[in-house]
């Protein structure tokens, strides 16, 4: 079968058609300087009645019950409030939104305000392409520095090329704190005869009982990975100096993983895995029927976040507790956490003004009662003593963990391809197929490729 | 062959030019959503960009990568065990369950026939949540297993040296069924003259099969072997269902590694360039099957 044009030709000619496109084509993307447009304090204008008639275009992944009702009534106020604004909510689910967002935020149509991931993957990569506005003018305007704490702030704070994260400016505002910690059962820690663990030790002593007992002592579903980045947190938190652990989420120049503390707690939690303290299979089970497991009676204690608070409390009640992680030798805390996804505004928004006073109405004062109510943990202002059961455990842990400035942020903040490593990384340590050592060799040699060895 | 004389002489007919303005409408449609994709992913390909900021110029640094680069290079030989599991050994046991059936006049050959060929009618994403489910620590599987005292417990999804392959099994069970009606359909047109005259001959069922059966379904086997290869190095959405490319990255294969380096990681360039490389190898494989296929049988 050979086609009557030569096919020496017929290659010539596709060769030729594929270098004039691949000559032709410009370099792709926008060559914005990183930053976005800064509006000084003295510029904003907060007379958004006065705006005439405009549409917020709003994305976010507040689809879980209590947040997605909490988020439609503030809408609803705010339209309430300015009769002149329509806002139009796009809701997806996290990994939707993040998948869609970077394709959408460039475009001629882009949304006015998002929620963006706060890690350098997402809202890095924003600022550094000028896709986010500063918010700093803003916050003065508004007086959100007052708002939110310093630790809340350094979360959504970049430099102006994306290159430092935690310092410099203002990107977004969040409406909920986020703790991992440790959830427990009350009647199987009666059953135990054991307290909550405070301390390492304690921590231990109880894992050992539970085992001893049949019981579960972890549930623990990693076969997505990133649960594997918050149990090991946990167990680093109790090593290691909260100033170190944060550096290294930040992804600071000269911060190191192959230091002793980072050894202790990389062979305890391996040590852990290796004595069964873990569901058994853990890297094949699911991290939702993982915790479904615990809430149904099966397991002492879950490491987690506070997102799961609604569901457990619903299903558990009273019997569900809520502890921050224990201290270990130096008793000085740390605790893996911070906030929901902040609400940013961007570049290409017409109206960034009124999305700044939609920003200030959506982390009112009113609106964090309104989520305290929904049943979840406001960003700031949580009353522990209106709340009752989990939730007053949960609010208390974040008041104190605030207080002693003892949040430290997600290790898979560091690097852009640092969560892709750390996920596979943990889910090898636990497997018993990487040894503590070499798992943290290999963590050192992309933290260090990333922020440059010298420090 | 075309005939050498014809092409030295003018056409005969109407103006042959003509006939590119007969196809106009279909090749517009054609190069808008497929020719100009494929062209701008080749572009892509020499580029290093994020998605959002200016690209820069690599040349074709990411076509090394794929070759030295072992996170990239991974994906490719996991592919390749996938086509075992894909294409090998659903054609080996189709062509066992299709030499069976076509002799053995069971009630209800139908009915079994449905059945084999059912795991193609269900939506794959389907099929890799209830795999998902089978495969689970304390699923089915180990159930029968420590039912049977063979262990349990296993994470079969969870553990690098299983995951692959229980990919890989739900991929046999999805295609033996293509495979098996395929391959009845091709032993239905071959002459009951030919097994009698192999039967007088002396063969028995193993020889009459590899003497008549086989050659048969030359054909049948090659479109079996494309469609099953192509499936094998394109695999998506089980992965993604029922791993994400875990543990540690042990089941990621090309389409998932574009999906993960255009959408998650960023990596647009370098997304581009693996889409590239896995085009030109399956065009590649199903060229090379064609022609085996084709190839004159004297």
């Amino acid at each position: 079968m050979t086609s009557s044009i030569p096919r020496t030709r017929f290659l010539a000619v596709t060769a030729a058609i594929v270098l004039a496109t691949t000559a032709s084509a410009c370099a792709p993307g926008s060559d914005d300087e990183g930053g976005g447009t800064d509006t000084a304090a003295a510029d904003v204008d907060t007379d958004v009645a006065g705006m005439g008639d405009l549409t917020l275009t709003v994305w976010d992944q507040e689809v879980r019950s209590g947040q997605d009702k909490q988020l439609d009534a503030l809408n609803a106020s705010f339209e309430k409030e300015y009769p002149n604004v329509t806002i139009d909510r796009v809701s997806r689910s996290f990994e939707d939104l993040n998948r869609t967002l970077r394709l959408a935020i460039n475009s001629d149509d882009a949304p006015d305000v998002v929620q963006a991931n706060n890690g350098r993957s997402i809202m890095g990569a924003f600022v550094e392409a000028g896709q986010l506005r500063p918010l700093d003018g803003y916050a003065d305007a508004y007086g959100w520095d007052e708002r939110f704490s310093a630790d809340v702030r350094s979360l959504a704070s970049y430099t102006e090329d994306g290159a430092t994260f935690g310092a410099g400016n203002l990107y977004g505002v969040p409406q909920t704190g986020e703790l991992v910690g440790l959830w427990y059962s009350k009647s199987k820690l009666d059953d135990l005869g054991i307290e909550v663990p405070r301390t390492t030790a304690d921590m231990e002593t109880a894992l050992q009982k539970a085992a001893a007992a049949g019981e579960v002592p972890i549930q623990f579903g990693n076969k997505e990975g990133w649960p594997g980045i918050h149990d090991f947190g946990f167990v680093q938190n109790q090593f290691v100096p909260a100033e170190e652990i944060r550096d290294l989420g930040f992804g600071v120049a000269g911060s190191s993983w192959t230091t002793p503390e980072n050894e202790q707690a990389a062979d305890l939690i391996s040590s852990w895995a290796e004595s069964g303290y873990f569901t058994e299979g853990f890297n094949g089970f699911d991290y939702d029927p993982a915790w479904q497991d615990f809430a149904e009676g099966d397991g002492v204690f879950v490491i987690a976040g506070t997102w799961l608070l609604a569901d457990l409390a619903a299903a558990m009640g009273d019997d569900v507790g809520f502890a921050l992680p224990p201290t270990g030798e130096s008793g000085e805390m740390a605790v893996t956490g911070g906030t929901g996804l902040p609400f940013a505004i961007t570049e290409s928004t017409e109206n960034a003004d009124a999305a700044a006073a939609y920003l200030d109405h959506i982390t009112s004062p009113d609106a964090m009662t309104d989520i305290q109510e929904a049943g979840n943990l406001p960003v700031y202002g949580a009353d522990a003593a209106l709340a009752e059961g989990p939730q007053a455990d949960v609010l208390e842990a974040w008041g104190a963990a605030n207080a002693q400035g003892a949040i430290v942020p997600y290790l898979d903040y560091a690097t852009p391809d640092f969560y892709d490593l750390l996920t596979a990384q943990v889910q090898d340590l636990l497997a018993g197929s990487q040894s503590p050592s070499d798992f943290l060799a290999t963590l050192e040699k992309e933290y260090t490729s990333f922020t440059g060895s010298g420090g | 062959m075309a005939d050498a004389s014809r092409r030295t002489g003018a056409p005969p007919g109407e103006p042959r030019l003509v006939g590119y303005l007969y196809v106009l409408p279909a090749l517009l449609v054609f190069a808008a959503f497929l020719l100009w994709p494929i062209l701008r992913a080749i572009s892509l390909s020499f580029y290093e960009w994020d998605g959002l900021t200016q690209g820069t110029w690599v040349g074709a640094d990411n076509y090394v990568a794929v070759v030295t680069d072992p996170t990239l290079r991974a994906p490719f030989l996991h592919a390749l065990v996938l086509v075992v599991f894909f294409c090998v050994l659903p054609i080996a046991i189709g062509l066992a369950l299709a030499a069976l059936m076509s002799r053995v006049r069971l009630p209800g050959l139908g009915f079994f026939r449905t059945v084999i060929f059912l795991p193609q009618v269900v939506a794959t994403v389907v099929v890799g949540i209830a795999w998902s489910a089978i495969y689970a620590p304390a699923g089915p599987l180990n159930d029968v297993l420590s039912a049977l005292g063979l262990g349990g417990g296993t994470a079969w999804l969870g553990e690098e040296i299983w995951a692959l392959p229980s990919v890989g099994l739900v991929g046999t069970w999805l295609f033996t069924g293509l495979c098996v009606v395929l391959f009845l359909a091709g032993l239905a047109k071959v002459p009951p003259e030919l097994y009698e005259a192999a039967r007088l001959d002396g063969a028995g069922p193993v020889r009459e099969f590899l003497a008549v059966g086989l050659p048969a379904l030359r054909g049948e086997i090659a479109v079996a072997a494309i469609l099953t290869v192509i499936a094998a190095l394109r695999t998506f959405d089980l992965v993604y269902v029922m791993t994400s490319g875990g543990p540690s990255n042990s089941t990621s294969v090309p389409s998932y590694e574009v999906y993960d380096r255009a959408f998650v990681e960023g990596e647009v360039g370098s997304a581009a360039t693996v889409a590239v490389v896995l085009t030109a190898l399956i065009l590649a494989v199903s060229i090379g099957i064609n022609r085996f296929a084709e190839r004159d049988v004297t």
